[in-house]
C-alpha cells in the first residue's frame, strides 16, 4: 500500500513510549520467577481458599474484607435476579438501564449510610471519575492527598478545575494550599479514609475541620473501610465522628459488597441532577440485575455484621504483630486497616519473596511504582473476616520461612 | 520583586533536588536535563509554592517545561498576590 499512495514523512511506533516498561517486565521474568502480574485462579473455593496455578493458595491479597462473595443469601438474590431479570440490561441508567434492582441498591445504600441520596456507577473507578470532574469545574479548584488513587487522579485530569495536591495527610500542608486559593472560587477537597498502598488511615476529623474552615466541599472516599469502620460500618469519617461533615462519600461494590460496582451518597440538596450531567454514569451500560441484586443483599448484611468486624479487627492485629515480631518492615507502626504493607528492598528482592509465598501457598498483592509512594516496592495483605485464626497462623509461618528463604530478614 | 531576586531564591530551592550538581541555565528542562522524576517535581513544587506563598497548579505545571519558564511562572504567581 504503502508503496501505491507513497509514505509522507517517517513512521513512527506509537508503543516505543512502554519500553521502560517492556524492558522492566523482561528482566524481572528473565530472573526465572514466575510473573506476578499474570496468575490464574482455576478454582475459587471460598472467599479465602483458591486453586492457583494447580496449587491451593491462602487468599491474602483480595478486598474481599468482609467475605460476602460466597454468602448464601448473596448467591442465591444474584442466581434469581439472573432468572427473573435477565443477564444485563444493554443500557444506559437514563435510557433503560434503570431496573428495580438498580433502584434497591441506591435505597439499600441511603440507608446503610443514612443519606438523602445514593447514585449508583458501573464501577468505583467511574465513581470518582464521574463525581470529580463533573462537580469541580473550570475554575474551581481541587485540593487532593498526593497519594490519592488513579481513580481520583483521573477524575482530575478529566475536569477543567485547578488542581493541586498536598503531602500525603499533611493537615498544614493542606491548609496552606486552601488559604492561596483566590477568594470566590469554588474549592473540593478529596481525602479517603484508608490509603490502600500502605494501609494508613486519614486523621479525616482534622482535615474536614481545616477543609470547612475555607469553605470548601470535602469529598471522601471510603473505598477500603466500608462494612468494617465505624460504629455502623459506615467508614473512617463515620469512625472519627464527622460523617455529617462529609459532602460526598465514594464507596465501591468491589470490596466488602462482594461484587462490582460504584457509588456517591450525599445529603447535597441538589444532588440528583448529577444522573442528568455526569458523563460516566450516562454514557455507560449500567451494572447487570444479578450484580445489583448481590450488592443490594449484602450491603443490608453488612448493617448487622458486628462480629465479623470484630474478627476481622483481630486478625488484622495478629498478623502485623506477627509479622512485626519476625522482623519484617510494615507499612504502619499499628494496625490501622485491614490491610497490611510489608516493605521490600526492591522490586527484584519482592518478587522473590512473592514467588516463594506462592510457593508456600499464599497469594499476597505484590504492588511497585507507580502505584506506590515514595517508589516503594510492598507485599500488601488485606485481610478477610472469614479468614480463621489458623489461618492467620499459618500465613505468620509462610512469611517467617519466604522470608527466611529470600533473605528479606535474618 | 524582581526576576533576579526570584532566581536566586529558586536556585537555592533546587540545590538539594539537583543530585548531580548539573549546572542550571533558564533552558534546563527538568525532567530530560535535570532527571527530576514526579516525585520529586512534587517536592520541589511544593517547596517553591511555601517559599512564595504562591499555587502553582498541576495545570501550570504542565506548561513548565525548563527553569526559565518556572521562574518567569513564579514571578507572575508572586506578583498577583
Amino acid at each position: 500500500m504503502t508503496d501505491m499512495i507513497g509514505q509522507v514523512g517517517h513512521a513512527s511506533d506509537l508503543f516505543s513510549k512502554f519500553d521502560d516498561i517492556i524492558a522492566m517486565r523482561e528482566d524481572l521474568l528473565a530472573s526465572g520467577v514466575e510473573d506476578p502480574f499474570n496468575l490464574v485462579m482455576e478454582r475459587v473455593l471460598s472467599p479465602t481458599v483458591a486453586v492457583c496455578n494447580g496449587r491451593e493458595t491462602i487468599l491474602l491479597g483480595t478486598y474481599n474484607y468482609m467475605g460476602m462473595t460466597f454468602d448464601p443469601e448473596v448467591v442465591a438474590a444474584g442466581k434469581d435476579a439472573l432468572d427473573r431479570f435477565g443477564s444485563g440490561t444493554t443500557g444506559s441508567r437514563v435510557l433503560n438501564g434503570t431496573y428495580i434492582g438498580h433502584r434497591q441498591v441506591e435505597d439499600a445504600l441511603r440507608e446503610f449510610y443514612a443519606m438523602d441520596h445514593a447514585m449508583v456507577f458501573s464501577t468505583g473507578y467511574q465513581a470518582n471519575l464521574g463525581i470529580i470532574a463533573t462537580i469541580a469545574g473550570k475554575g474551581d479548584y481541587i485540593v487532593l492527598d498526593i497519594d490519592s488513587h488513579a481513580s481520583i487522579w483521573d477524575g482530575c485530569k478529566m475536569g477543567d478545575a485547578e488542581v493541586v495536591p498536598f503531602k500525603h495527610n499533611d493537615i498544614d500542608a493542606m491548609e496552606r494550599r486552601l488559604r492561596r486559593i483566590p477568594d470566590g472560587a469554588g474549592k473540593l477537597v478529596v481525602l479517603e479514609g484508608v490509603y490502600s498502598m500502605l494501609g494508613d488511615i486519614a486523621p479525616l476529623k482534622e482535615m474536614i475541620a481545616v477543609a470547612k474552615k475555607y469553605g470548601a466541599m470535602v469529598l471522601v472516599d471510603e473505598a477500603h473501610s466500608m462494612g468494617f469502620m465505624g460504629p455502623n460500618g459506615r467508614g473512617v469519617a463515620e469512625d472519627q465522628g464527622v460523617l455529617d461533615q462529609v459532602d460526598f462519600v465514594i464507596g465501591t461494590f468491589s470490596k466488602s459488597v462482594g461484587t462490582v460496582g460504584g457509588f456517591c451518597v450525599s445529603n447535597h440538596p441538589k444532588f440528583e441532577v448529577l444522573r442528568l450531567v455526569c458523563r460516566p454514569y450516562v454514557f455507560t451500560a449500567s451494572l447487570p440485575p444479578s450484580v445489583v441484586a448481590t450488592a443490594a443483599t449484602s450491603i443490608r448484611k453488612l448493617m448487622h455484621g458486628k462480629n465479623k468486624r470484630a474478627h476481622l479487627w483481630e486478625n488484622s492485629r495478629v498478623l502485623h504483630k506477627g509479622l512485626k515480631d519476625r522482623g519484617f518492615q510494615l507499612g504502619t507502626d499499628e494496625p490501622q486497616s485491614a490491610i497490611i504493607a510489608v516493605l521490600m528492598p526492591d522490586l527484584e528482592k519482592g518478587a522473590a519473596m512473592w514467588e516463594a509465598l506462592l510457593h508456600e501457598g499464599l497469594y499476597v498483592n505484590l504492588a511497585r511504582p507507580p502505584a506506590t509512594p515514595a517508589n516503594m516496592t510492598l507485599l500488601r495483605c488485606s485481610l478477610c473476616a472469614e479468614h480463621s485464626a489458623e489461618q492467620v497462623k499459618a500465613v505468620i509461618g509462610m512469611f517467617e520461612r519466604a522470608g527466611k528463604a529470600t533473605g528479606i530478614i535474618g | 520583586m524582581d526576576r533576579a531576586e526570584i532566581d536566586t531564591r529558586i536556585r537555592t530551592l533546587i540545590e538539594p533536588f539537583n543530585k548531580k550538581g548539573i549546572a542550571i541555565t533558564d533552558d534546563s528542562r527538568f525532567t530530560d536535563d535535570l532527571e527530576f522524576d514526579s516525585l520529586t517535581v512534587m517536592d520541589f513544587v511544593a517547596e517553591i509554592e511555601d517559599e512564595f506563598d504562591i499555587i502553582i497548579t498541576m495545570n501550570q505545571q504542565a506548561e513548565i517545561e525548563n527553569y526559565g519558564q518556572l521562574v518567569d511562572a513564579v514571578l507572575k504567581l508572586a506578583d498577583k498576590g
